[in-house]
């Protein structure tokens, strides 16, 4: 029987089922005039869930339900971003959703669904709740993906996504079922203490293999990665720039829950595997990106290319690297939600402005959102002052500790490569011409606008002063 | 305020540009002058590092530090020795002359230009005070940020194509540094330039940091075989952009050369100083001939540029020949304060240079030599400062550009004859592609109806090139100050050569 400890340690969690049923109800009522409520209440909710998360969190570790589940440092830094990312994204979607028509009340309880996902996911402390958080999240991502269920390109990225994710989440299922067979448990913790004392080191390699495939896909590693760029373009751009920022801090918790708390004691086999995940990452990421046209496809491969280097991190099997991959997966999820969030800003109903041509000359007719614009592809490109740099900075730093120098002149030489076409969209923004006949109408929205701006400036602002950032990172990896 | 000299230094540009862009495209003429304020109040401020520097004693002086992130002991931390004091009183002044020359010039977005401008000042003068390597990285970088975008919204034609390949070029060169400086980081534990001055490290990890820094710096100096995106940045760059370029941002690859290579690697430096100089005399020999050849006049000063760099990398590390091999410390001293005093030097010539093309381009609206032709004749004012700069360029004594070439010669003559006599026929080779510009632009008789219609320069042009032509006299005529300014600075850097690290 659970009992009430185990409820207050679950609590921002089941606050925000709860929220979401709610949401769900209130939706169904509420006359259509007053839909917008709908978006004010779930950011509230989104808040009180931060609050919750922050106000409860324990010294140290603490697990509920016989170990199923873990509330910790990680856990704490990695849900607040997701949430903060959430309710960026909200903001943001808003004024997009309702020019198209799709403003819609399961835009929002769907994307908390997937929130709670996220939550569960870097809380796991089981190999089920893993997997339970895992489909929560990727189940209301497919639905999402499919919102706007008129657009064919829309329709055939979630089906696309929905077929891969299912054969990838099979494979994770079925490393799993190998390494409970090897060991006997589906606690992580007993599995790592069960795991020196196993008789099959080869069917454990081997389940260590899938579910390392499972998590290369959830984060989008090449050569997991095909889905990305069908379901970056083809999501409602909304729905793009939350794909964009809280799973991929889900898909780092998932893999540091698996990979360090259950499989630590075989880092040795993982290292060299999440290596050639990183090098194919950085190689086919950086690569593709340079012939694309269209910015959010665009983008879409810079992510694979990001993962790339977040992977870098990973490598080190320590607290070091650790820390490293959860600050370059926070500063990810905030440049990509930035780096959205200005397409969502110039975009209106009829046009996406999601084609790399729809910014010629951006800085001419809004120096603002051009600069904002600039901030975050900067740092994405990873140039100092920026928030990008220092994360990249800190990743390198734990490849060459790791004793992977080559790995991290990989990093390097990538970063040049990536760095051509960060630039050649602030080319097209800065020293191209607008194009006769066309026009930039901003959104409006002040939300969105301040929100935004706030958005972008804190990659610079963390960019000069990432110090607090990074010890906090550091200090969950110590207890 | 004398605490924090330096920091103000950085930021007053910095923030100053932010006022500047808010006044907007709407009133340029707020924007100009509130630049203007910015860079003579910057300039301004400089001009207390004279008497709060002292010379005598050498060292870093004026230090700050404050813990950056605790973490990673960074600590934003800065301090100036002489050669610093100099580069840091050069990029100020350059800064007020870039602006004004800009004043009517740019008439698209110039309030965004002037704010990149700042901004860009402030970067280099951080560059020269970072004394943590990540500070000194991060100024290094961000100082591309500024450049692309001043060679992109206001370049020539071509000018994608040449500030893309000025940046991805930096930046690759930049990036492998920084590899070596985690490196570096991971064996002492700290970015503290003068700690990591001190760690003992074998010639072999030495002889891959000090290819690490060198691709860095050799980019930005630039050096031969590397300097391709300089003639294709300096042609294609507004003039403002080209003249900070050639005068202050060259001489960072210079100065990074004295901050890391030397005493960081001091016996792969050593080791590998016959490459450098190697590399040195090709480009004063060959890029020379290169220069002769050029039809465009700001590619000729781009070229003529890589060619007096030459002679900064060869004043520095002939010093390690004259130190390690020969044990002549004197020379060496000479050799490395010759190769500041050129770097100082090239600041106001090439400056200059850039600035007097700008003034015909503003005028004929081509750089192509073949276009001019007579120009003395139309612009009798102009044409006199021209001829002194070019002399300047070739190097005639009583310019700065003699003072500086000639202590790098005499140093090379004690270390090998051979090199002095390569790197003298600079002298030859800079007279003769320098004076057939000035043969081809200046004299004869007017060639066409546009240079007829040319205006002598106004009263801003000359305000711009008399101070130019002021500091190349008073560096040529009595270089004393400039010397004494950094002779124990430089005192200090040679006794670094002379450590073994292994």
């Amino acid at each position: 029987m659970p009992n009430l400890n185990d409820i207050l340690i679950t609590l921002p969690e089941f606050y925000l089922v709860a929220a979401a049923c709610v949401l769900l109800l209130a939706d169904a009522f509420l006359p259509a005039a007053k839909r917008v409520w709908i978006h004010w209440l779930s950011i509230l909710v989104l808040v009180v869930a931060a609050y919750l998360v922050v106000k409860g969190q324990p010294a140290g570790s603490v697990t509920a339900f016989n170990g199923s589940f873990i509330r910790d440092g990680v856990a704490e830094i990695l849900k607040v971003f997701a949430l903060l990312s959430t309710i960026l994204v909200f903001i943001y979607a808003r004024p997009y959703l309702i020019d198209r028509k799709l403003f819609v009340g399961e835009f929002y309880t769907l994307t908390i669904f997937a929130v709670i996902g996220v939550m569960l996911l870097v809380s796991a402390g089981s190999l089920v709740m893993v997997y339970l958080g895992l489909e929560l999240l990727t189940l209301s991502s497919y639905a999402l993906v499919a919102l706007n269920r008129d657009s064919k390109l829309s329709s055939e990225a979630a089906i696309k996504y929905f077929v891969l994710g299912a054969l990838a989440s099979g494979m994770l299922l079925y490393g799993m079922s190998m390494v409970y067979g090897a060991t006997g448990t589906l606690d992580l913790v007993q599995l790592h203490q069960a795991i020196p004392q196993s008789t099959m080191p080869h069917l454990l390699v081997f389940g260590l293999i899938f579910m390392i495939i499972g998590i290369a896909f959830k984060l989008g590693a090449a050569p997991f990665h095909m889905w990305i760029p069908d379901v970056y373009q083809g999501a409602p751009t909304a729905v793009t720039a939350f794909i964009g920022s809280a799973p991929k801090l889900a898909a780092f918790g998932m893999a540091f829950r698996l990979l360090e708390t259950g499989m630590g004691d075989y880092s040795q086999h993982w290292q060299l595997m999440l290596a050639v995940l990183a090098v194919l990452s950085l190689a086919i990421g950086n690569l593709v990106a340079i012939v694309q046209t269209n910015l959010k496809r665009l983008l879409a491969y810079s992510t694979i290319s990001h993962m790339g280097y977040l992977l870098l991190g990973l490598v080190n099997a320590g607290p070091e690297g650790y820390s490293a991959a959860m600050f370059y997966a926070v500063s990810y999820a905030l440049m990509s939600t930035a780096a959205f969030g200005v397409i969502i800003a110039l975009s209106r109903a009829g046009f996406e402005c999601e084609e790399i041509d729809d910014f010629k000359g951006l800085n001419q007719r809004s120096p603002w959102m051009a600069f904002l614009m600039m901030l975050a592809l900067f740092s994405l490109a990873g140039v100092p002052p920026m928030f990008g740099f220092f994360a990249k900075l800190l990743v390198l730093q734990a490849a060459i500790h790791a004793g992977m120098m080559w790995l991290a002149i990989v990093g390097a030489v990538f970063a040049i490569i990536g760095l051509y076409y960060y630039l050649h969209v602030v080319k097209v923004m800065y020293f191209d011409k607008p194009v006769e006949g066309t026009e930039v109408r901003l959104q409006s929205d002040f939300t969105l606008r301040l929100a935004l701006s706030l958005n972008a400036l804190v990659l610079l602002a963390l960019g000069l002063y990432w110090g607090p950032l990074l010890s906090w990172c550091k200090q969950a990896f110590v207890g | 305020m004398f605490n924090h000299l330096l920091s103000l230094l950085i930021w007053l540009p910095i923030v100053g540009a932010v006022p500047v862009l808010l006044a907007g495209s709407s009133r340029p003429n707020t924007a100009r002058w509130l630049s203007l304020l910015m860079a003579v109040l910057t300039f301004a401020v400089s001009l207390f590092l004279i008497p709060q520097y002292n010379a005598d004693a050498g060292g870093m002086q004026l230090a700050e530090s404050h813990m950056w992130i605790a973490s990673l002991n960074v600590h934003y931390s800065l301090a100036v020795d002489g050669i610093s004091v100099a580069l840091i009183l050069l990029t100020t002044l350059v800064g007020i002359l870039v602006i004004v020359g800009a004043w009517e010039v740019i008439q698209d977005k110039p309030h965004q230009y002037m704010a990149a401008m700042l901004v860009l000042e402030g970067l280099m003068i951080g560059v020269f005070c970072a004394t943590d390597a990540l500070l000194f990285y991060v100024f290094f970088e961000a100082m591309l940020i500024p450049m692309f975008i001043l060679i992109g919204i206001w370049g020539g034609p071509r000018r994608v194509y040449a500030t893309l390949k000025f940046f991805i070029y930096t930046f690759l060169g930049s990036i492998f540094m920084l590899i070596g400086l985690i490196y570096l980081y991971l064996k002492a534990g700290t970015f503290d330039l003068h700690t990591l001055a001190t760690l003992p490290l074998t010639l072999q990890e030495q002889s891959w940091l000090f290819f690490a820094f060198l691709i860095a710096f050799a980019v930005k100096v630039p050096m031969v075989p590397v300097h391709t995106w300089l003639p294709d940045a300096h042609v294609e760059a507004p003039t403002g952009g080209s003249v900070v370029l050639a005068a202050v941002m060259l001489k960072i690859g210079g100065y990074g050369f004295l901050r890391f290579s030397l005493p960081i690697t001091p016996d792969a430096s050593a080791h590998f100083a016959w490459f450098v100089i190697l590399l040195s005399l090709i480009a004063v020999v060959y890029i020379g001939y290169v220069a002769l050849v050029q039809e465009d006049m700001k590619k000729l000063v781009a070229y003529s540029s890589v060619a007096h760099m030459g002679f900064v990398t060869l004043g520095v590390f002939i010093a390690f020949m004259l130190v390690r091999d020969l044990g002549n410390t004197d020379a060496a001293r000479l050799g490395m304060q010759g190769a500041m005093v050129q770097m100082i030097s090239h600041g106001f010539v090439s400056g200059a240079m850039f600035s007097c093309i700008g003034v015909l381009y503003d005028r004929l609206h081509t750089r192509l030599i073949k276009d001019y032709g007579g120009v003395i004749n139309v612009m009798p004012w102009f044409g006199f400062l021209y001829v002194l700069f070019a002399m300047a360029n070739c190097g005639l004594p009583g310019t700065s550009g003699f003072v500086g070439e000639f202590m790098v010669i005499l140093a090379s003559f004690s270390a090998n004859p051979w090199i002095a006599l390569f790197a003298a026929f600079t002298l030859i080779i800079g007279a003769a592609y320098t004076l057939y510009l000035v043969k081809r632009v200046l004299w004869g008789d007017v060639t066409n109806s546009h240079v007829a219609e040319m205006k002598d320069i106004n009263g801003r042009e000359t305000f711009v090139l008399g101070v130019f032509a002021a500091m190349v006299l008073f560096v040529g005529i009595w270089p004393e100050p400039l010397t004494h300014l950094m002779d124990s600075s430089v005192n200090q850097l040679v006794q670094l050569l002379a450590i073994h690290k292994v």
